[in-house]
């Protein structure tokens, strides 16, 4: 679904990405782990075209995304949904009006109909009743929630996540995993998760790849790169020795 | 000595890169202009004209009213105090109705401007929206560059027209200037020349105070202290801009 070969990027002497290669397969959750600052973010945002790589080629259903024109790119983008770090919704607008956002961008559909859509989506994150809410008045967990629904307003053949359980507290935090879980499985998509939390990434991800220092050390099925000793691994390992570890190691 | 030298040169480049910055914003905005959001231009409209007005009225009143107090103060000494009304009606519309009116707006919505988008740029809002396959520049600067450019003119126009009435009042009914050679001369020496060229130059101040707030907000860089940075120099760089490009256009222009 996408396939990143050979991506460099630096930002002035700070050389961030330095030949990163990555397949995220079709209909499942990848979760790509790593320490802060060291690239998640910026990977995740060349995969969508937000940022423009120095060298390589992202492959985004077998288009190279790094030759688009900004136009090609924002047809693209509609096949698209991304869920930001703390939400990034408009704080101008509802939550409701910001699902209905992408909706009356893009779409013909009348208000009634929108309405209808904004309503559903926003059910399913368990989000009904505070569609008249600002952003503002809600809570962490709640603006995730309102995210995700703004991000699969359009239903996108790929969702991405950046640090989707970052900041929250682990009761949220496993709600809002639940709820990737539960909507990967309902809708079939393909999802990409960024995280820098072992735990997370443990118990959503399909396939997991570890970014470090720039570039992908390994991928593959989650208990295959746990059981692979590496050193970033270890670390994480020894940090979080959790019941969650165990039971996927077996 | 070095030290000096080095930050003379760091602030030199800075200013060149925020200008080049611009430069490319501008264009950007140019290619993106068609084909135009009229609902969105009308909100920037409403926002940063309608809910202007009262300031520019005061503004203007107050500036025509101390204006015809101290040329009169001034021609009396010539016996010329007729002439009071045309000074004020040639001042406010070729040079303080557009430079006052400009510089309340960039205080007034500029910094607003530099201040939005610049906590959108940092809650990854402007990301969210490029992500949801809309073009930031086409989405929040064109619309604010446009509604700039339109209604600082069309708020000049108010001021002129108050600042002018406040000097009739100052004038005529406080210091007892007689009303019809007041009037008069008004009508004989000011032109339509005169008001066109200060719309025009309103017009440019308009383009220039948006560009630069739009592009400091738009550029923010490291959080909230960020955006209070961006949007101070938006506001003291806009000014700067503002009279340096009043004085350019007037000999230009006059």
């Amino acid at each position: 679904m996408i396939e990143v070969k050979g991506l460099y990027k630096s930002f002035g002497d700070q050389e961030v990405l330095r030949g990163v290669d990555l397949l995220v397969p079709k209909g499942q959750i990848t979760v790509i782990l790593g320490r802060s600052g060291a690239g998640k973010s910026v990977l995740l945002k060349h995969m969508i075209g937000l940022i423009r790589p120095d060298r390589g080629q992202i492959l985004v259903m077998g288009k190279d995304i790094t030759k688009m024109r900004e136009k090609e790119l924002t047809q693209l983008r509609k096949r698209f949904g991304m869920l930001f770090q703390e939400g990034a919704l408009f704080d101008s607008l509802t939550v409701a009006e910001n699902v209905a956002f992408p909706l009356r961008e893009h779409t013909d559909l009348s208000e009634k109909e929108i309405r209808e859509i904004v309503k559903e989506k926003l059910s399913q994150v368990g989000l009904a009743g505070d569609m008249e809410k600002m952003p503002a008045e809600l809570s962490g967990g709640m603006r995730r929630r309102a995210a995700l629904a703004r991000a699969l307003a359009l239903d996108p053949d790929i969702v991405l996540f950046d640090e989707p359980t970052t900041g929250l507290d682990p009761v949220v935090a496993a709600t809002i995993e639940d709820l990737i879980i539960e909507t990967q499985r309902r809708l079939g998509k393909t999802f990409v998760v960024i995280t820098h939390d072992l735990k997370t990434a443990l118990r959503i991800g399909q396939k997991l790849a570890l970014l470090d220092r720039g570039q992908i050390a390994l991928q593959g099925k989650p208990e295959d790169v746990l059981r692979s000793g590496h050193p970033l691994l270890e670390a994480f390992l020894r940090r979080e020795r959790s019941p969650v570890v165990k039971e996927v190691m077996g | 000595m070095t030290g000096f030298v080095a930050s003379v040169g760091a602030w030199t480049i800075r200013q060149v890169k925020d200008m080049g910055g611009m430069v490319l914003l501008a264009l950007q905005a140019l290619r993106w202009l068609l084909p135009p959001r009229f609902d969105l231009l009308f909100e920037q409209m409403e926002r940063i004209g309608v809910r202007s007005t009262p300031v520019i009225f005061m503004t203007g009143a107050f500036t025509g009213m101390v204006f015809a107090l101290e040329t009169c103060y001034a021609l009396r000494k010539f016996g010329a105090e007729t002439m009071v009304g045309v000074t004020v009606a040639l001042g406010m519309t070729r040079e303080l109705g557009p430079v006052f009116t400009s510089i309340m707006i960039t205080a007034r919505a500029g910094s607003a401007m530099a201040a939005e988008l610049g906590t959108m740029r940092i809650t990854e809002q402007i990301d969210a929206l490029a992500a949801m396959a809309i073009n930031p520049v086409k989405y929040l600067v064109v619309p604010r560059l446009l509604a700039t450019t339109f209604i600082v003119p069309l708020l000049t126009v108010i001021s002129d027209f108050i600042g002018i009435v406040g000097g009739y009042f100052v004038g005529v009914i406080l210091l007892k200037i007689n009303a019809g050679a007041f009037v008069a001369n008004i009508e004989k020496y000011t032109g339509l020349d005169d008001i066109y060229c200060g719309l025009i130059k309103a017009g440019v101040f308009g383009f220039l105070l948006a560009l630069i707030c739009c592009y400091k907000g738009y550029t923010v860089r490291g959080g909230a202290e960020g955006v209070g940075r961006a949007t101070t120099e938006s506001v003291v760089m806009s000014a700067v801009a503002i009279l340096m490009a009043d004085y350019i256009l007037t000999s230009l222009l006059f």
